[in-house]
């Protein structure tokens, strides 16, 4: 591969053909996207809560389901880190009626997925099965998410597997620098728990923690079902209230969290490590999603990191200096604030230089406007590149359950270019000054620091 | 050359090879240019956007060791400019115009793409097509791009224990086929590729007659193919490409490698040598690696990790879409405490009982529902559907495809335990071990 997956956003259209790039630049630049009038899909609120945001695509005879539901970790009690995720991964691990093989069984059967995991702000559900497995894909759906039983057996394999996974990551460079750079940023915040903080807890964990866990975080009230395919509103709403009618609402609560520590100065964190590139992650808190500043960060930080080979970083340490394969900044906007981070790796002898580079182009987005063309290019890609978020039924499914969450409304497709066509140079100088800062930020240097030779 | 419709529309053939139901019908259009592009179009129209291809003949499987690598090298020079997009315009134009594109190199091929919202799809004819004939080669950016594709190796090989295993497995089990090489290339031979030697690969391989062009999208096929032959019809055909005559002999004893790597936990990765899509045994091999590995009620997962708990990760992977014979695997990755002799043994359990007793019904009809429902739900994606066009045209024929769920279909018990007696045997077997060592 040429390179690792560059922050894939959106789309723009222009009739005619190109002729030369410098045209097409004004091209692309004068003509407004156009999109498809209709909206998205449907919303509609059961008696029981539960919120349908429903897709009829009748192309193919194939249904996907994605639910959100509020059991992400940050709602797990802060002495029990992780307990958010393995209850979510427990679910398909036994109910009343099905045994974990029972469930595996049937749903492979069917040539279909079933999964639940845990997330920082959700717990999601994913469904796929063909139309005429569409009753069947539903039962387990429902079974798994309403009578889960937690059988002592299934918990205590799963923290065993949980245990050895997290220790095989530590194989892995990324994951190790990925983890302190998460730690260092957000502290005791829930956005900050890490391998080892699971690590450390799960020998503990208790079959009653996790009932507890389910009982206040499960349930239909304010669950969100994305349904994306070949079925009708009539057939879903149907589904949904007969599968889900006896599913008891959680109880719920906002259970209070840490704030991110404070980060008062260049915070440099080296750890040791015998391999040949040091691994380079920068950077602090972010934005959140719903951040009005948002359109202007992503276009801000499409320029400088988050538009693949179309970015300074990529252009400056990549495509002239050849000093890494892949070099990227991104946001992570979540329901709070999470990380802006810079991510790179380089051999350990080059990692000063591609720090100082790296910065070099924080500095800069943060003190000079961005070029008009600089604008133009990310405002033609971020609007053009619409339609390639949404050509995938899992896709759809994702960009329905965002629009539930954020309250970006249905029409979120038809606003888009005009939320990004409307971002100015001053925008982007302004977002860039007031959520990059190089001298309050964290920095994990993993490598061989022998070779390193930090000079931070 | 000028453009004569007629002539290029000799091989047109609208394939419906639908008999059997919905997943059969595939839609192609298939066209071969007189310059011997071969194009193959197929018409999508549930989301406004078009994916546009293009697929050479080449991969690691033509180079020779001291130049390993070239292939992958070359297909990031592709993006170092051409004729009339210099260097850095091509991503930026296809950016700029709402896309993404990348490219990807195997042992057998390397394939570009550009997804593009449906009314964009000529830029991506233009670039593609300036870049098939007219690629720059820079001095100073092929040296730097050299070491680009160094730090790639880092990343991907050097930094990661059980790839350098596998990579080591992959080097033992064939010793006269170039499969025996990884894709991006050994160290030392990235640093001997010269500019020189990117221009030969690229004259050698790069030519109409040594591609296909697939789209699958939003579009017409008719002013689709009038467009991709103004692009690419004048471009001259290219001399023969040279044939690859390795052919790996047969193995005659188990191979071991281990390797000794800083890592956490041991891993071990073992290899028959077995044939190709083109083989009649592919079908019944396919079924057997799904009974194997699909799913979480497959055997190598209920056995290894969820019934015995001595493997973290287990399954087994067939590689059929590849030009010449490859191999079928096993692997697992192995708990704390437990011993990579124990999980071995408990692989080829497994494995034996797939010689020894059939199969059940609901198993095997468990594989061909997965199958089926796969073929059908991978038609979501336009990208994957222009994906295994393009790979199965580029190492066999892509109608190949169109017969892939009868072939499935047709697969009995028998045959299963048939292929498992003739290619799993020990004699044929490669091993590799992943043998973690701590800090010096």
């Amino acid at each position: 591969m040429r390179n690792v997956e560059c922050g894939v956003r959106d789309r723009t259209r222009v009739k005619g053909r190109l002729i030369a790039a410098i045209l097409v630049t004004a091209l692309a630049w004068a003509v407004p996207a156009v999109y498809a009038a209709e909206p998205l899909g449907k919303r509609i609120v059961l008696e029981n809560g539960m919120v349908l945001l429903l897709s009829e695509k009748h192309e193919l005879p194939v249904v996907t389901v994605s639910m959100a539901i509020k059991a992400g970790g940050v709602v797990e009690p802060a002495d029990k880190p992780g307990l958010a995720s393995i209850t979510a991964s427990l679910l398909t691990q036994g109910t009343k009626s099905r045994t974990a093989n029972q469930i595996s069984r049937e749903i492979d059967f069917i040539g279909g997925s079933l999964s639940v995991s845990g997330g920082d702000d959700f717990a999601s559900a994913n469904l796929r099965v063909l139309k005429k497995d569409v009753g069947k894909g539903f039962d387990l759906l429902a079974d798994v998410l309403m009578n889960p039983v937690f059988d002592q057996k299934e918990i205590d394999r799963k923290v065993k597997e949980t245990l050895a996974a997290i220790q095989r990551q530590k194989e892995e460079p990324e994951v190790i620098a990925g983890e302190a750079f998460t730690k260092a940023v957000f502290g005791a915040h829930p956005y900050g728990r890490t391998n080892d903080d699971v690590a450390a807890y799960l020998p503990r964990i208790t079959k009653r923690d996790i009932q507890d866990f389910y009982s206040q975080r499960y349930g239909p009230n304010d669950c969100i079902v994305a349904i994306v395919g070949d079925v009708t509103e009539k057939e879903t709403a149907a589904l949904l209230r007969q599968r889900f009618a006896d599913w008891k609402p959680a109880e719920k609560g906002d259970p209070p969290h840490a704030a991110p520590p404070a980060i008062t100065s260049l915070a440099v964190r080296k750890m040791d490590k015998n391999i040949t590139q040091a691994n380079i992650a920068m950077g602090q808190v972010g934005i959140s999603r719903e951040n009005p500043d948002f359109y202007a960060v992503v276009v801000m930080n499409y320029i400088l990191g988050g538009g693949g080979f179309s970015s300074r970083l990529m252009d400056n340490i990549r495509d002239n200096r050849g000093l890494a394969y892949d070099v990227h900044s991104s946001f992570a906007a979540q329901k709070e604030p999470g990380a802006f981070r810079v991510w790179t790796q380089t051999k350990n002898e080059s990692a000063n230089e591609a720090i100082a580079e790296i910065f070099k182009e924080l500095k800069r987005i943060r003190t000079e406007p961005v070029s008009d063309k600089e604008l133009a290019d990310a405002k033609a890609y971020l609007t053009g590149s619409f339609p390639l978020r949404m050509d995938t039924s899992a896709k759809i499914a994702g960009i329905l359950t965002s629009i539930e969450i954020y309250h970006l409304g249905l029409d979120y497709p038809q606003r888009y270019a005009s939320l990004i066509n409307g971002v100015t140079r001053e925008d982007i100088l302004r977002v860039a000054k007031k959520y990059i800062d190089p001298d309050h930020m964290a920095m994990v240097v993993l490598g061989n620091q022998e070779k390193i030779k930090l000079k931070y | 050359m000028q453009k004569i419709r007629e002539t290029f529309m000799v091989v047109l053939l609208l394939l419906f090879l639908s008999t059997l139901g919905f997943g059969q019908e595939m839609r192609v259009t298939e066209t071969i240019l007189p310059n011997g592009l071969k194009v193959l179009l197929k018409e999508e129209h549930k989301s406004p956007v078009v994916t546009f291809q293009v697929w050479y003949r080449v991969g690691a499987r033509n180079e020779r060791l001291g130049k390993t690598g070239m292939s992958h090298l070359l297909e990031h020079m592709m993006f170092k400019g051409s004729k009339k997009y210099g260097p850095k315009q091509f991503s930026q134009v296809v950016q700029r115009n709402g896309g993404n594109d990348n490219a990807f190199t195997s042992k057998d091929y390397t394939a570009y793409f550009e997804n593009l919202a449906a009314d964009r799809l000529e830029i991506a004819m233009d670039l593609e097509s300036d870049r098939m004939q007219n690629l720059l080669l820079d001095p100073k950016e092929f040296l730097s791009e050299r070491d680009v594709v160094k730090e790639e190796r880092r990343m991907r090989y050097e930094d990661d224990p059980t790839q350098t295993m596998v990579e080591q497995m992959m080097a033992t089990a064939f010793s006269a086929h170039p499969y025996q090489w990884p894709v991006i290339g050994w160290m030392a031979d990235i640093g001997n590729i010269t500019r020189e030697d990117m221009e030969k690969h690229y004259r050698t391989y790069y030519a109409p007659n040594n591609a296909t062009v697939v789209v699958v999208g939003d579009f017409d096929s008719k002013k689709t193919l009038a467009l991709v032959d103004k692009y690419f019809g004048s471009i001259p055909r290219g001399p023969e490409v040279p044939k690859v005559g390795a052919v790996e002999p047969k193995q005659l004893g188990e191979k071991r490698v281990k390797v000794k790597q800083e890592a956490e936990l041991p891993a071990i990765y073992a290899g028959y040598k077995v044939p190709n899509l083109t083989s009649a045994d592919s079908h019944a091999l396919n079924v057997l690696q799904s009974i194997l590995s699909s799913g979480k009620s497959s055997r190598l997962y209920r056995s290894l990790v969820y019934d015995k708990q001595i493997a973290l990760y287990a399954g087994g992977d067939y590689d059929d879409v590849s030009t010449d014979p490859n191999l079928f695997y096993v692997y697992a990755g192995i708990m704390p405490g437990k011993s990579e002799d124990e999980v071995e043994r408990a692989l080829y359990v497994e494995i034996d009982r797939m010689k020894n007793e059939p199969v059940s019904d609901e198993e095997l009809q468990k594989a061909k529902n997965q199958a089926e429902a796969g073929f059908i739900m991978s038609q979501d994606s336009m990208f994957y559907q222009a994906m295994l066009l393009g790979q199965y045209e580029t190492v066999a024929n892509w109608k190949l495809l169109g017969a892939y769920l009868d072939g499935i279909r047709a697969v009995k018990k028998e045959d299963i335990e048939r292929v498992a007696r003739q290619y799993f045997t020990e004699d044929n077997r490669t091993v590799g071990i992943l043998v973690p060592v701590k800090k010096p």
